[in-house]
């Protein structure tokens, strides 16, 4: 099964964290600004030096490369960028039209300009953008920060379905304490000085 | 035919432009006069010393000093294209990178010229092989650091999009793609247009240098063809190597983006180009 550990993660003098994400479920993670959400996501993501070990399932993150570890633990943002002129030219694997349905995003969308976007479209398709290779784990930097009621009901039913399909764990950050009790089935609370406890 | 003679009377006379060229952006405050008239003095300086150089070594023929006088040159054009910098690794790479770029690329250049096109015996003959060499880096040192410059700056100021190519599972080349095309083409544009208006819309110097010293026109003309392709190839292969260097620099071994912690900016890089 899919499960994601981490063991005794430490990096930047924060840490040693240790806990387990079991496979199809989400931890709910809520911190004040600047206690180390990011800083966590990104160290999972292998993209910042870290000590300690992570595991998905029974592959552990030194056993791959860096880009292959990313592709199957796939880390989100809270801001989303664009390099390209046109949002297709950003997906090497073009998504299902039924997911861009799902999302609530014209049919058309990939033939638009990134400049024509606005703040929302940009951030759903982005969570399109992060699942295109089909990663195995999530880490979800407040996947819906900038969205209307509508999309945020629409994003968290379209993570938590791909979630359920694909045996998928995910960390998924919020400062809606409502949000993480609607999709997370555990929920942890960083606190500055790199502890972190169990919200019940 | 003789060279019409070039005393200080005539070259104080073609000074006298400068002077009134500095007067202009001093009257203008366009703040360029200083290093103008600094670089143009270095200039004669500089040139007038290598001349007084270069008569002692065209006439011993001494390896061992054309040798010196190649490394003293190599680490001028490397300490050339580090203080053209903004961004600049820390550490001794910040001297390395361009200067071993230099010599991989400019340095074996001179040396299969020497030896397969010109043949000339012994293949280290000052006469040959320090005007080669200076040419070679003159605009190679242009190229590379042109290249260098436009690549760490424009990491600097992408480095978010860099991250994020790379959390979309990208590697560290496919990440910074766009930049190190961008960075190649930077490099390589001057010297692909005075490739393509030599003849039409400039004579280049070194084949103006030798008409007026004297030598026919189409002797002239096949020393530069061959001097231009020498410094196209030297400055691309200096330009894909600094480059190249810099990236390793950049990422680590898994691909992590470094930027902040192997480079710095420098704030204001003062007068320099």
């Amino acid at each position: 099964m899919n499960d994601l550990k981490v063991e005794n993660l430490a990096f930047l003098q924060r840490g040693p964290y240790s806990f387990k994400v079991a496979a199809g479920s989400v931890l709910g993670l809520r911190g004040a600004s600047g206690a180390g959400k990011t800083l966590l996501l990104r160290a999972i993501a292998d993209l910042e030096p870290h000590d300690g070990s992570l595991w998905l399932d029974k592959t552990a993150c030194t056993d791959l490369s860096g880009p292959q570890w990313r592709r199957r633990v796939a880390y989100l943002p809270a801001e989303s960028l664009w390099w390209h002129d046109r949002v297709g030219q950003h997906f090497s694997v073009a998504p299902e039209n039924e997911w861009i349905q799902q999302l609530g995003l014209d049919s058309e969308v990939m033939n638009w300009e990134v400049n024509r976007l606005s703040t929302g479209e940009k951030q759903r398709l982005a969570i399109l953008r992060l699942l295109q290779h089909r990663p195995q784990a999530l880490l979800l930097d407040e996947p819906t920060a900038s969205l209307d009621r509508d999309s945020i009901g629409r994003v968290e039913a379209f993570l938590v379905e791909y979630l359920r399909q694909n045996s998928a764990p995910a960390i998924w950050v919020s400062h809606d304490q409502a949000q993480l009790e609607r999709v997370a089935g555990s929920r942890m609370e960083i606190l500055a000085g790199g502890k972190m406890r169990e919200l019940i | 035919m003789n060279v019409m003679p070039l005393g200080a009377f005539e070259l104080g006379l073609a000074s006298l432009l400068v002077f009134l060229l500095a007067f202009l952006s001093y009257w203008n405050r366009m703040e360029i006069e200083r290093p103008l008239l600094i670089a143009a003095l270095r200039t004669a300086v500089q040139l007038s010393l290598i001349g007084l150089v270069l008569n002692a070594v065209f006439t011993t023929v001494n390896f061992y000093l054309v040798a010196l006088i190649w490394t003293l040159m190599l680490a001028a054009a490397g300490w050339e294209v580090m203080s053209r910098q903004k961004v600049v690794v820390k550490g001794p790479g910040r001297f390395f990178i361009g200067t071993s770029s230099m010599l991989l690329s400019s340095f074996s250049i001179m040396v299969l010229t020497l030896t397969l096109v010109i043949k000339v015996d012994p293949w280290y003959s000052p006469r040959y092989a320090i005007p080669i060499l200076g040419m070679l880096l003159g605009n190679t040192m242009n190229g590379v650091a042109l290249a260098m410059n436009t690549f760490t700056n424009l990491a600097w100021n992408r480095w978010q999009v860099i991250e994020q190519r790379l959390a979309l599972g990208q590697t560290s080349a496919e990440a910074i793609e766009d930049i190190w095309r961008e960075s190649v083409r930077t490099g390589l544009i001057p010297i692909i247009n005075s490739m393509a208006a030599a003849g039409l819309v400039s004579l280049p110097g070194m084949m103006t240098g030798q008409i007026l010293a004297g030598n026919t026109a189409d002797e002239a003309v096949r020393y530069q063809i061959l001097i231009m392709f020498m410094i196209s190839s030297g400055t691309g292969f200096g330009v894909i190597l600094s480059l190249w260097l810099m990236r390793r620099k950049m990422f680590d071994a898994r691909d992590r983006l470094r930027l902040k912690e192997s480079f710095y900016r420098i704030e204001s890089a003062g007068n320099k180009k």
